[in-house]
């Protein structure tokens, strides 16, 4: 679990010279700021903050409680649900090197909004011919049958606003770790634009 | 951006020599097939460079038994096992595609002493 911000892409090279594209994140420094319990809060997680941010910047709250625990103040807190409780101890870091290069992990972000879009980009429907007069190019078509059922079902796509959603990508190979600068590089695209927050799962091992 | 440069930089080769369009390249390329590594020869001008960090490409042009062959080299790509300079070449422009459209005595370009 860490707390990340996406740089960009770039692609580094396997000694067979083939490129593998790569998501850039900076994940350091990640504090552990609290913890939930099952007894207290009903359930087991970590709080995590991301980001070392002024004083002066910080809500109260906020500010209390990395003065309570001794870490400095952080710009993005989120909490990971965990079964286990006792691998890191509130105040400490959590380093980018609990991911080891070549494992699997779940990457969540917020999609890039794409406003209101047609259903051929939105669902991937086919569309009609360009050509040949078919007067029929990007419509959605029928929206169902006549009489019976005599309205709409649900959940029938249509066209509207895409993206700027929460998108997890499963199974992401991690590429390589720099702990000295807190760097990651996962292999291929993540969800959303440069300098958004990303969370960085482990894969259930399951 | 900075970060991302950071990345990159294991994986930016020192041992490419400097190099412009227009000029006279041979380029050995490494095919390990196996355990049995083959080297490739590729001699001709070059005709574009682009890109910038692990992206950056260079693009060889030459007449092979009369036909117009083009090939793309990644620069830092580690298949490449030398470049050699034959001559340098005199040219006004950075991309030299004029010269697919041209043959024999019109697609020369001057040596730059």
């Amino acid at each position: 679990m860490l707390i990340g911000r996406k740089l960009g892409m770039s692609r580094i090279f396997k000694d067979t010279g083939e490129r593998v594209p790569i998501s850039v994140i900076k994940a350091s420094p990640v504090f552990v700021l609290d913890k939930r319990t099952e007894e207290k809060d009903g359930y087991n997680a970590y709080v995590l903050g991301f980001e070392e941010k002024k004083e002066k910047r910080v809500k109260k709250p906020v500010f209390g409680l990395s003065k309570k625990i001794g870490a400095p103040p952080v710009s993005v807190i989120r909490e990971f649900r965990v079964d286990d409780l006792s691998e890191f101890e509130i105040g400490s870091k959590v380093p980018v090197s609990i991911l080891k290069e070549g494992e699997l992990v779940n990457v969540t972000g917020w999609s890039k909004g794409r406003g209101f879009q047609g259903v051929v980009k939105r669902w991937g429907f086919k569309g009609g011919p360009a050509s040949h007069g078919s007067r029929f190019h990007r419509q959605p078509g029928s929206a169902g049958a006549g009489t019976f059922p005599g309205r709409v079902i649900k959940g029938k796509k249509f066209p509207g606003r895409m993206g700027n959603e929460r998108i997890t990508i499963k199974n992401v190979r991690v590429v390589k770790v720099d702990e000295e600068k807190g760097l990651i590089a996962l292999k291929g695209g993540i969800p959303g634009a440069r300098g958004n927050i990303v969370l960085i799962r482990k894969r259930e091992s399951k | 951006m900075d970060n991302i440069k950071m990345m990159e930089e294991n994986y930016i080769r020192d041992n490419i020599p400097d190099f412009s369009p227009g000029d006279l390249v041979r380029v050995i390329t490494k095919e390990t097939r196996g355990d049995k590594t083959r080297l490739h020869r590729f001699e001709g001008r070059v005709i574009s460079k682009r890109g910038s960090g692990t992206g950056k490409t260079f693009t060889v042009r030459k007449i092979a038994q009369g036909v117009g062959v083009e090939k793309i080299f990644p620069v830092n790509s580690p298949i490449i096992d030398s470049i050699k300079v034959l001559k340098k070449g005199k040219v006004r422009r950075a991309k030299l595609y004029y010269l697919r459209k041209k043959e024999g005595k019109a697609a020369r370009i001057k040596e730059k002493k």
